[in-house]
C-alpha cells in the first residue's frame, strides 16, 4: 500500500493505482471529472485533460512538484505523492480551459438532445465553463447518421472520447466502426450506415459521456427528468438482466443499464452488467420485467434534481438543493 | 570548418551501390564493432560521443539506448523514425536517396549494441521511391552478409526492413510510429508506459531519427574521441541541416556544430545570402515547430554574443530571445514575407495534422488557424492577438505528445516578436486582403 495525499487528504491504496482512482476512494469533491476514463474499458483515458490536477510532490524519495499538470486518470501514485486538485488554481483555470476547448465546437443543443439532464458535458460546463463564448468561429458540422439501426449518431455532440470505439473492441465480436479522419474533423463512422448490429453494441449508447449517441427506441420520447428510473430484472439469456427500466406512469420508454455515480455501469457478480441489445431495445413491455423498486440517482446532475432523493447528498452538495 | 562525416561521399557516383559504398570505408564499423567490440562497449562510444538526437528533441542517444529494459526472452526492437515531415525539415529525405547503406550501416551496429534482431526503418508515405532505393540497399547488404543470418560470423542476426506510413505527421512521434507500424491508427499512446520499457508488441522498443543512426558509424570508425574532437563542447559532431526560405542556394549541408549562423546563411560555403540582394527579416531555425527569430536575433544572441549553429546557443535566451535547433529544418525570411501569413500557414499544417485525440490539441489547433486566417484576410480584430496568446498558453504542457507545444510555440513567438505585424492587419484591413504585408508595408504603412 502506497499513501497519497489528495487536497489535503490522506488515502492508502494499492501500488499502481491511478491518482483518479485514489481520489476516488476518498470521494467527494476531490474526485476530478473524468470525460474519457471509464474503469471498465481496457486503454481508457488519457484524451479529454479533464481530470488533470497539480502534482505537487511527485513521491517520497523525490519529493519535486512535477512542472505540467498530469491526467490523473492515467498517472499511477507513488508513496508520499502530494496532488492538488480543486486546491489548485493552475487545475482551476486548465480544466475551464479544456471545459472551453470541449464546447467550442459543440452545438450547444441541449433543449433537444436526448442526453440533457444527464450529459457529463452539462455538468462540467455548468461547474467548469464561463458564460460566454469567445469562439467566433463557424463551429464543424456532421449530418447525424444511423449507425446501427437502434443507434443515432451526432457526431457534432461528440467529444472524441473513444468510450465507444472501445466497447465495439472489447464487448462485441467484431468492431465495424472507429474513427476516420484527425484533428478537428476527425468522426466516429461505421463507414456503412447501419452497419453494427451485435448483441451488445447499445452499450456504446451507455458510455457516451454526451448525446452523440442516442437510442433511437427513446428519441425525443420524453426529457430523462421526468421518468421514474426504477431497478428491475428479467430472465435473459444473453445478459444479467439486471437493468434500469425509466417509466412514465405505467410505460416503459428506455432500458439502460445500471451506472454509479460516475456514469460507469454497475458491476454484477464481479463483471461490468452491460445489458444486451434485446434487453435494451425490444423489452419495452413491463411484464417482461420483475420491478424491483426505484433507482436512487447519485449524480449531481439535472435528473437528479428534480423529485429523486440522493443516495449520498453530502456527495452532491453543490447542485442539489 | 567543413569536415564532413556523414556526407563526405554523398556525390560519388554510384554510392548508392554497395560495392561503391564499400570502397570508400563503407561497413567498416560493421566489422568493428561485431568483430572487436561487445554491445555494451558500443553503447558505451555512443554515450561517450555526445551525441544528441537529431530527430528535433536532442536526446542523447546514449542514454536512451541505457534505458531500454533487457528481460529474458523478450525481444527488443529498434526502429528509425524517417516519417521527417516536419515543415522545413527534408535532411533525412537526402541523406536516404543519396547514400542509404549508411543508414543501414549504423541501423546494424546499433541493432547489435541494443540486441535488436528485427529493426525496421518506418518512411512517410510521401517518399515511396526512397522506400525502393533503401529496399534495393537492403538486399545487397543481404547478398554480401551483412544482415540476415550470422553476420560476419559473429553470431549475430538481424533482419531489417522498410514500412512506409500513410502520409502522418503524428506518425513521426515515436509512439504513434510504433501503433502504425503495428497495423493500427497512428495515435500517440499515452505515456508512461514509455517505448524502453513497452514498444512495438508490447516489447522494449528504441525510436532513433535517421541521422542519429548514421551517425552512429563515424563514431564506432573514429571513436568517441575523435568525433567529439568535433563541435563545441556541449554539442559534438555534425549535424545535417536544410536550409530553405529566400537563401541563394538552400539544400542539404552538414555543418560542425558551432558555425556561425553568419556564416551560415551568407557564407560562400553554404546558402550564400539571401536571394535577390534583399535583407533578412525572420528566421526558423530548426523546423516549423521552433521559435521564429526576429533580424536582430540571428546572427547575435539578446546578449550580443555571435550566434552559432549549437544546441546551446540556437536555445539562448530561452523562448524570450532564443530558439532551438530542432531537427535541422533552416527557414529564412526576406523582408518582403508576411509572419501573420507563414504562421498561419504554420498553424494550418498542426490543425490538419493534429491526431485529435485530445481535446487541447484537437480543438486548440482549429480554434488557431481560424482566428489566424480571418486575422491575414483582414477580417481580424485587436482582441484576437491576445485570444491567440492565451490559446496557446492553454494548449502548451496540456497534451498527450509534444505536437500540442509544437503548434502552439510558433504562434507565441511570432506574437511575441511581430506583434505590430498582427496588428497592421487589424488596421489596414483592406490591405491585408490586397496582399502580403512585407510586400504592402513599403508602400502603404
Ligand atoms: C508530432 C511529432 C512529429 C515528429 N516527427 C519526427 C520525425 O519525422 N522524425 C524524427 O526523427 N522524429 C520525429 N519526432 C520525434 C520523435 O518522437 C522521437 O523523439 C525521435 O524520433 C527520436 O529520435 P532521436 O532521439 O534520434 O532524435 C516527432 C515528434 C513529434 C511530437
Ligand atoms: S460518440 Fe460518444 S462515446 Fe463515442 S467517442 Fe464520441 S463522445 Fe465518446
Ligand atoms: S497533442 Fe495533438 S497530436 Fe498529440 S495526441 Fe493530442 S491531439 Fe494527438
Ligand atoms: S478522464 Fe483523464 S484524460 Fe479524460
Amino acid at each position: 500500500m502506497v499513501k497519497v495525499t489528495i487536497d489535503g487528504i490522506d488515502v492508502e491504496v494499492e501500488a499502481g493505482t491511478t491518482v483518479l482512482n485514489a481520489a476516488r476512494k476518498i470521494g467527494g469533491d476531490v474526485v476530478p471529472p473524468a470525460m474519457c476514463y471509464y474503469s471498465k474499458l481496457e486503454g481508457s483515458g488519457g484524451k479529454c485533460r479533464t481530470c488533470l490536477v497539480e502534482v505537487a510532490a511527485g513521491s517520497a524519495n523525490d519529493p519535486r512538484p512535477m512542472p505540467k499538470l498530469v491526467a490523473s486518470c492515467s498517472t499511477p501514485v507513488q508513496d508520499g505523492m502530494v496532488i492538488k486538485n480543486k486546491t489548485s488554481e493552475k487545475v482551476h483555470v486548465n480544466r475551464g480551459a479544456v471545459t472551453e476547448f470541449l464546447l467550442i465546437n459543440h452545438p450547444l443543443d441541449c433543449p433537444i438532445c436526448d442526453q440533457a439532464g444527464e450529459c457529463h458535458l452539462q455538468d462540467l460546463g455548468y461547474e467548469h465553463g464561463a458564460s460566454g463564448t469567445r469562439y467566433e468561429e463557424e463551429r464543424r458540422r456532421f449530418d447525424p447518421i444511423d449507425i446501427g439501426n437502434k443507434i443515432k449518431l451526432h457526431m457534432n455532440r461528440c467529444i472524441l472520447c473513444y468510450r465507444c470505439v472501445m466497447v465495439a473492441n472489447q464487448l462485441t465480436d467484431k468492431r465495424v466502426h472507429g474513427v476516420l479522419g484527425r484533428g478537428d474533423h476527425a468522426e466516429i463512422s461505421t463507414y456503412i450506415h447501419n452497419a453494427i448490429e451485435n448483441d451488445f453494441s447499445g452499450n456504446m449508447i451507455d458510455v457516451c459521456p454526451v448525446g452523440a449517441l442516442t437510442d433511437k427506441t427513446f428519441r425525443f420520447k420524453s426529457r430523462v427528468w421526468f421518468l421514474k428510473p426504477m431497478e428491475a430484472t428479467c430472465e435473459c439469456t444473453k445478459c444479467s438482466g439486471k437493468a434500469v427500466v425509466w417509466m412514465f406512469g405505467d410505460e416503459i420508454y428506455r432500458v439502460t443499464a445500471r451506472k454509479d455515480k460516475y456514469g460507469e455501469v454497475e458491476d454484477n457478480d464481479g463483471k461490468p452488467a452491460w445489458i444486451c441489445n434485446d434487453c435494451r431495445f425490444e423489452k419495452k413491455d413491463p411484464a417482461k420485467w420483475n420491478i424491483l423498486g426505484p433507482r436512487k440517482i447519485n449524480r449531481h446532475s439535472v435528473i437528479s434534481a428534480n423529485h429523486y432523493e440522493l443516495a449520498d447528498p453530502n456527495n452532491n452538495s453543490k447542485k442539489v438543493k | 570548418m567543413g569536415r564532413k562525416l556523414l556526407l563526405e561521399h554523398a556525390d560519388v557516383p554510384g554510392i548508392e551501390t554497395f560495392d561503391v559504398y564499400r570502397k570508400h570505408g563503407g561497413y567498416r564499423s560493421v566489422e568493428k564493432a561485431l568483430k572487436t567490440m561487445s554491445p555494451e562497449d558500443v553503447v558505451e562510444e555512443v554515450k561517450k560521443a555526445n551525441l544528441k538526437g537529431r530527430g528535433g528533441a536532442g536526446f542523447p542517444t546514449g542514454l536512451k539506448w541505457s534505458f531500454l529494459a533487457k528481460p529474458e526472452g523478450v525481444p527488443r526492437y529498434l526502429l528509425c523514425n524517417a516519417d521527417e515531415s516536419e515543415p522545413g525539415t527534408f535532411k533525412d529525405r537526402y541523406l536516404m536517396e543519396h547514400i542509404p547503406h549508411l543508414l543501414i550501416e549504423g541501423m546494424i551496429v546499433s541493432s547489435y549494441a541494443l540486441g535488436s534482431n528485427l529493426s525496421f526503418i518506418y518512411i512517410r508515405g510521401e517518399y515511396l521511391w526512397i522506400l525502393e532505393i533503401l529496399e534495393k540497399a537492403i538486399a545487397e547488404a543481404y547478398a554480401k552478409g551483412f544482415l540476415g543470418k550470422n553476420i560476419l560470423g559473429s553470431g549475430f542476426d538481424l533482419d531489417l526492413r522498410v514500412a512506409p506510413g500513410g502520409g502522418a505527421y503524428i506518425c513521426g512521434e515515436e509512439t504513434a510510429l510504433i501503433e502504425s507500424l503495428e497495423g493500427k491508427r497512428g495515435n500517440p499512446r499515452i505515456k508512461p508506459p514509455f517505448p524502453a520499457v513497452k514498444g512495438l508488441w508490447g516489447c522494449p522498443t528504441v525510436v532513433n531519427n535517421v541521422e542519429s543512426l548514421a551517425t552512429v558509424v563515424p563514431i564506432i570508425n573514429d571513436g568517441a574521441e575523435e568525433y567529439t574532437k568535433l563541435g563545441t563542447e556541449a554539442s559534438n559532431g555534425t549535424k545535417l541541416i536544410s536550409a530553405c526560405g529566400n537563401v541563394t542556394r538552400g539544400g542539404v549541408y552538414e555543418i560542425e556544430l558551432g558555425l556561425s549562423v553568419e556564416e551560415f546563411i551568407y557564407g560562400d560555403e553554404w546558402c550564400r545570402g539571401i536571394a535577390n540582394n534583399k535583407k533578412i527579416k525572420a528566421l526558423v531555425p530548426g523546423g516549423s515547430s521552433v521559435p521564429i527569430l526576429p533580424a536582430h536575433l540571428i546572427t547575435k544572441t539578446a546578449a550580443g554574443e555571435n550566434r552559432l549553429m549549437s544546441y546551446e546557443s540556437l536555445a539562448d535566451g530561452g523562448f524570450a530571445s532564443g530558439s532551438m535547433l530542432g531537427s535541422g529544418g533552416f527557414i529564412v525570411f526576406d523582408e518582403d514575407q508576411c509572419i501573420v501569413r507563414n504562421t498561419w500557414n504554420f498553424a494550418r499544417f498542426y490543425a490538419h495534422e493534429s491526431c485529435g485525440q485530445c481535446s487541447p490539441c484537437r480543438e486548440g489547433t482549429g480554434w488557431m488557424e481560424k482566428v489566424l486566417h480571418r486575422l491575414e484576410i483582414g477580417k481580424g480584430n485587436m482582441r484576437d492577438i491576445e485570444l491567440l496568446a492565451d490559446i496557446n498558453k492553454k494548449i502548451e504542457g496540456n497534451t498527450i505528445c509534444p505536437l500540442g507545444d509544437a503548434a502552439a510555440w510558433p504562434v507565441a513567438a511570432a506574437i511575441r516578436h511581430f506583434r505590430e505585424e498582427f496588428e497592421w492587419h487589424v488596421t489596414h484591413p483592406e490591405d491585408a486582403v490586397k496582399g502580403n504585408y512585407g510586400l504592402l508595408k513599403g508602400v502603404t504603412v
